[in-house]
């Protein structure tokens, strides 16, 4: 009987095609916007992600994220150094400032300064140049996306002069970085450095970042620094988690995807409720004609299950292939810089779809079960 | 079904080998908002074996409700009806079903067949049911649709048949299982005179048989020189059971 099921749903192609182009439109649009918006909140922790050797970050007690932070004392440093677990520790800067291009326009920028001597800070790949550049006078790197703002396309922007706080800085490579939430510029530079390009105050160490020695662990070290320095020290994991809870609790980007989600899945069941009601009425005779002769409903209710997993089946594979094809297609924009779909997406669509496939498919049933054999008759 | 055959109540059926369906106080009533139409008063009537049977009536007479309770599909409001001995309102719903699925064929006024499907699976369709794989069934039906003049036609769909050709399909659907009991709704209803006699020659040649009866619910005077036996029904009671049609009508 699953045959003839099969059979009756594919020879119908008009509602076939209906029915896999609701779960596909579905699958597409639930899968592709939680693959953005789980991409989008995780740039929250891209300021943690592109410093990967620091093991600890220690911040001011009123620091929420890399990004809405407050500064420190410079003694800070020589503090945390001295508790005990601490391999090694080094200053970390991050500002914001404004700097003037060559033809005199105005862009905001994120001035990340790292450790003088070690470098540690920056992002780990280069896309042009060589790290240690940074160690001639007034160098700076930028970040690969952020170089699409200030620059035109095809425009080298090596060797190129800003302007920042009245400092010169010259532009000598281009780091390879995970954009930021507000894809803003960012340049990395020397912390001395630094601290030249941002407006004089009298705190502005940001971040002391720091390693732990073998035989600890990262969370006791953490919470030795916190209760011998009275900063707070967070393990890498947890600061990121905070910068992406940072940007889902003070934005409507969790809302306004989850309406477009939301929209995703109505859309679903509006299309394939409808498309697969029309089927089944449109064959209510022949599933009347099937119960008199003989078909049980619980066999009818196979029959109905078997259409459904075809079309979920199929629609489901060729949303997320859409995704897939979507989010390659983009991949060489900076926007979607990085954007990966991680594998708790294409399970959520999937329980979308069922759930989808479940509600239209009872919905369907129903009339089909309560169809009486006698009806043919009449 | 053994088990039913062998109650007390079904011996009388069981010993009377020519009676096919034994019905008894027939009773149906319908909910028409706050009232209560009744549709057949206590019909007693019953169906032999070997006999082409036509229930004949105006519209609203009963005459589909009468078969729809004799052969299983609707519940009667009250009344006994024992086909082939077994009382089929004492048996269960899964049951029921499997005793309509073995022992009953349906040719339906607009055919019902499945458009998706090309004749022969269409035909093939009571044998599929029981569980017959597809090929073996397909095989069975081509047989019938051979022996139905229109093997040729068995890779078609149903939209590329003609009338007649598609309610051949049906009649090869309704007795390709072999079934003890063929009942037919309108058979010739949607077709043309020279194209509804020819299928009921055909309903006549391949569907009546010794162990096998037939019932035909129609209100087509052209076909009723065919028929073995006549029950005139009018608002829900039999007023003639005889051999040909009374005066009048």
């Amino acid at each position: 009987m699953l045959w003839i099921a099969i059979r009756m749903l594919t020879g119908d192609k008009q509602k076939f095609y209906g029915l896999l182009f609701g779960i596909a439109f579905s699958t597409l649009l639930i899968t592709q916007q939680l693959t953005i918006f789980v991409n989008l909140i995780e740039r929250g922790a891209s300021g943690v992600y592109s410093a990967p050797e620091a093991e600890i970050w220690v911040m001011d007690p009123v620091t929420r994220t890399t990004e809405v932070n407050y500064a420190m004392p410079p003694t800070a440093l020589d503090e945390v150094r001295s508790v005990q677990g601490v391999e090694w520790a080094v200053p970390h800067l991050r500002a914001v400032a404004s700097v003037r291009n060559s033809e005199g326009d105005l862009e905001g920028v994120t001035i990340v300064g790292v450790d003088d001597a070690t470098l540690i800070g920056l992002p780990e790949r280069m896309v042009e140049g060589d790290k240690s550049i940074l160690l001639q006078p007034d160098s700076v790197l930028i970040d690969d996306v952020g170089l699409t703002k200030m620059f035109a396309p095809g425009e080298n922007p090596i060797g190129e002069r800003l302007e920042l706080n009245d400092q010169r800085a010259v532009i000598r490579g281009i780091a390879d970085a995970i954009p930021s939430f507000t894809s803003q510029v960012t340049l990395y530079t020397k912390y001395s450095q630094a601290l030249n390009y941002v407006p004089g105050t009298r705190n502005r160490l940001t971040f002391v970042l720091a390693g732990v020695r073998d035989g600890e662990t990262v969370e006791a070290v953490a919470q030795r620094i916190t209760e011998e320095t009275g900063l707070k020290a967070l393990p890498r994991e947890e600061l990121a988690q905070s910068g992406i809870d940072f940007i889902v609790e003070n934005t409507g980007i969790p809302l306004n995807f989850g309406i477009t989600v939301a929209l995703g899945f109505i859309v679903g069941v509006a299309i394939v409720g409808l498309t697969f009601s029309l089927f089944i009425r449109d064959n209510i005779k022949q599933f009347g004609a099937l119960k008199a002769i003989g078909v049980t409903n619980f066999k009818i209710g196979q029959m109905v299950v078997a259409q459904a997993t075809l079309v979920g089946s199929v629609g489901y594979a060729l949303g997320v292939i859409g995704t897939v094809l979507f989010i390659w297609g983009f991949s060489g924009n900076p926007t979607f810089k990085g954007f990966y779909i991680p594998w708790q997406i294409p399970f959520v669509s999937l329980v979308a779809v069922i759930a989808i496939l479940a509600l239209t498919g009872w919905i369907s049933l129903r009339s089909v079960m309560r169809t009486e054999p006698a009806a043919v008759f009449r | 079904m053994a088990k039913k055959m062998d109650t007390p109540e079904n011996i009388d059926a069981r010993l009377d080998g020519e009676t096919a369906i034994c019905a008894r106080g027939i009773v149906r009533d319908f909910q028409a908002g706050q009232s209560t139409i009744r549709v057949l008063h206590g019909i007693d009537s019953d169906i032999r074996s070997g006999e082409m049977t036509y229930v004949v009536g105006e519209s609203g007479s009963g005459k589909t409700t009468l078969i729809s309770i004799m052969c299983g599909i609707l519940w009667p409001t009250d009344g006994e009806v024992k086909v082939f001995g077994t009382d089929i309102y004492a048996l269960s719903d899964t049951e029921l079903v499997n005793f309509r699925l073995e022992n009953i064929g349906f040719i339906f006024q607009q055919y019902n067949l499945i458009p998706s499907i090309d004749a022969a699976a269409n035909a093939a369709v009571p044998l599929i049911a029981q569980g017959m794989a597809i090929e073996s069934a397909r095989r069975k039906a081509m047989e019938l649709l051979d022996a139905l003049n229109i093997g040729d036609q068995a890779e078609k769909l149903p939209n590329q048949l003609s009338g007649g050709q598609q309610q051949r399909v049906a009649i090869a659907r309704a007795l390709v299982h072999e079934p003890r009991l063929v009942v037919c709704d309108e058979p010739t209803a949607a077709l043309d005179a020279r194209s509804g006699r020819r299928v009921m020659d055909l309903l006549r040649d391949v569907a009546v048989a010794e162990d096998r009866a037939c019932i035909i619910v129609t209100h087509d005077n052209r076909i009723f020189d065919l028929a073995d036996r006549i029950l005139v029904l009018e608002d829900g009671r039999v007023t003639h059971d005889g051999v040909e049609m009374p005066d009048g009508h």
